[in-house]
C-alpha cells in the first residue's frame, strides 16, 4: 500500500512532541499507519470510534481532564462530525486538533471521494475553523505544533488537511 | 417513576462522581436540586454525553464518572455503546432515563415507545452489566451499587414523560464548563 510510512511517522512524532496523549480515530486508507503506530505506543490512548462525531466528546472529556488530544479522520468523517463541532466544541469553547485526510482533491481516483473533496474547504470557512495544509514533510512538525498552539490558546477547533502529496507515494 | 425522584434519591451519591448530563429537562431538574461544580450539562450536541464520559473515564481512571443520558440522545449515537463496550472503562456508570419521548421539544414519541429496548441494545453492544429499573427504590439501589462498585454498567430507568416548565437556568454554559474543568484540576492538585 503506497501510504507513506515515513511521513506518517513524522506526523505522529509531531503529535507526541505537542504532548498529545489521546487520539481518537476512524480508519481510512491514508491513516492506517498513523493508527497502527498509535496502537503500538503504550503512552498513547487510542480510541477507535464508530463515528467521527464521538471524537468531539472524547476530546472534550480529555480537555476537562487536562489531557491533550487529537482527532484523526477523513474529510467525510469531518462532515459526519459537524453538529458535534458546532454544538459542543464551538458552543463550549473546546480546543480540537483535527487532522483530516483530504480525499477527493486533485489526483483522486476514487469516484466516491470526489464530492467530499469539493465541500471540505468551503465548510471549514463557513464554520470559521482556522485551517492549513500538510503537503511537504519539511514543515510538518512546525505546522502541527502551530495548529496545536492555536487550538489551545483560542479554545476552538483547528484543522490540518493531510494532502495526497504528503500521504501517498506512487 | 419520576426522573426527579430518581435524581433526588442519588443526589448525595453523585457528589463522589464527575457527572455529565444531556440537555433539556434532565439538567433543569438536577439544577433545581442544587448545582455542584462536579456537574457538567451538555446543553446540545445530542448523543455526545456518553462520548464525553468515556473521554473523562479513560483520562481519569481513579475517578468515578456518571453519565446521565436519555433515550432521545442515546438513540442519536447508538454507536457510542459499542465504543464504550470496546474500552469498558471500569469507572463509568451510564444511566439512561428513558421516558420514550423527545420531551423537550413537545413530547414526540421516540422508538423506545414502539418497542426498541435500550438495555437490550447495550447488552448486545457488549456492555458487561446492564439492567432496566422501574421503581425509585430499584433505581437507587442499582445506581448506588454501580457508583460504589467497579465495572462499566448501563442502567435504563423507565420514567414518566414529565419535566419542569422551563429548561433555561441562570447558569451560563461557559461558566459551567470552566467551573467543571477547574474543579477537576483542583481534584488533581489535592491528590498530588
Amino acid at each position: 500500500m503506497p501510504v507513506s510510512l515515513e511521513n506518517s511517522k513524522l506526523i505522529y512524532r509531531a503529535l507526541k512532541a505537542c504532548g498529545i496523549r489521546l487520539l481518537s480515530a476512524l480508519p481510512e486508507t491514508w491513516l492506517v499507519h498513523l493508527i497502527q503506530i498509535a496502537e503500538d505506543d503504550p503512552q498513547m490512548t487510542l480510541v477507535r470510534l464508530a463515528k467521527e462525531e464521538e471524537g468531539v466528546g472524547l476530546s472534550a472529556g480529555a480537555h476537562f481532564a487536562g489531557v491533550k488530544s487529537a482527532m484523526l479522520m477523513q474529510n467525510h468523517g469531518f462532515l459526519a462530525a459537524i453538529n458535534g463541532i458546532v454544538s459542543f466544541a464551538h458552543l463550549y469553547k473546546i480546543p480540537l486538533l483535527m487532522l483530516i485526510s483530504y480525499r477527493g482533491a486533485f489526483g483522486e481516483r476514487d469516484p466516491w471521494q470526489t464530492q467530499g473533496g469539493n465541500v471540505t474547504e468551503p465548510l471549514l470557512r463557513a464554520m470559521n475553523i482556522p485551517y492549513s495544509f500538510l503537503e511537504a514533510s519539511s514543515y510538518v512538525e512546525k505546522r502541527i505544533a502551530q495548529a496545536h498552539t492555536l487550538a489551545e490558546s483560542s479554545l476552538q477547533p483547528v484543522a490540518l488537511l493531510l494532502t495526497r502529496d504528503l500521504m501517498w507515494e506512487e | 417513576m419520576l426522573r426527579i425522584d430518581c435524581l433526588r434519591a442519588i443526589y448525595l451519591d453523585l457528589e463522589k462522581c464527575l457527572v455529565v448530563t444531556i440537555m433539556g429537562a434532565l439538567p433543569a431538574e438536577l439544577q433545581s436540586l442544587g448545582h455542584r461544580p462536579n456537574f457538567f450539562y451538555l446543553q446540545h450536541a445530542m448523543g455526545l454525553a456518553s462520548s464525553t464520559g468515556l473521554g473523562l473515564a479513560l483520562c481519569l481512571p481513579q475517578q468515578k464518572i456518571a453519565v446521565l443520558d436519555g433515550d432521545g440522545s442515546l438513540l442519536m449515537n447508538l454507536g457510542s455503546l459499542s465504543t464504550l463496550a470496546r474500552y469498558k472503562p471500569k469507572n463509568l456508570v451510564h444511566i439512561v432515563f428513558d421516558n420514550e419521548s423527545l420531551l423537550s421539544v413537545g413530547g414526540f414519541p421516540t422508538a423506545t415507545s414502539t418497542g426498541t429496548d435500550l438495555e437490550g441494545i447495550a447488552r448486545a453492544a457488549g456492555i458487561p452489566q446492564t439492567c432496566t429499573v422501574r421503581t425509585v427504590d430499584n433505581f437507587a439501589a442499582a445506581a448506588r451499587r454501580a457508583i460504589s462498585g467497579e465495572g462499566l454498567q448501563t442502567i435504563v430507568a423507565k420514567v414518566e414523560a414529565t419535566g419542569p416548565k422551563a429548561f433555561v437556568t441562570d447558569l451560563g454554559l461557559l461558566e459551567n464548563r470552566f467551573q467543571f474543568r477547574r474543579h477537576i484540576q483542583s481534584l488533581a492538585a489535592k491528590s498530588h
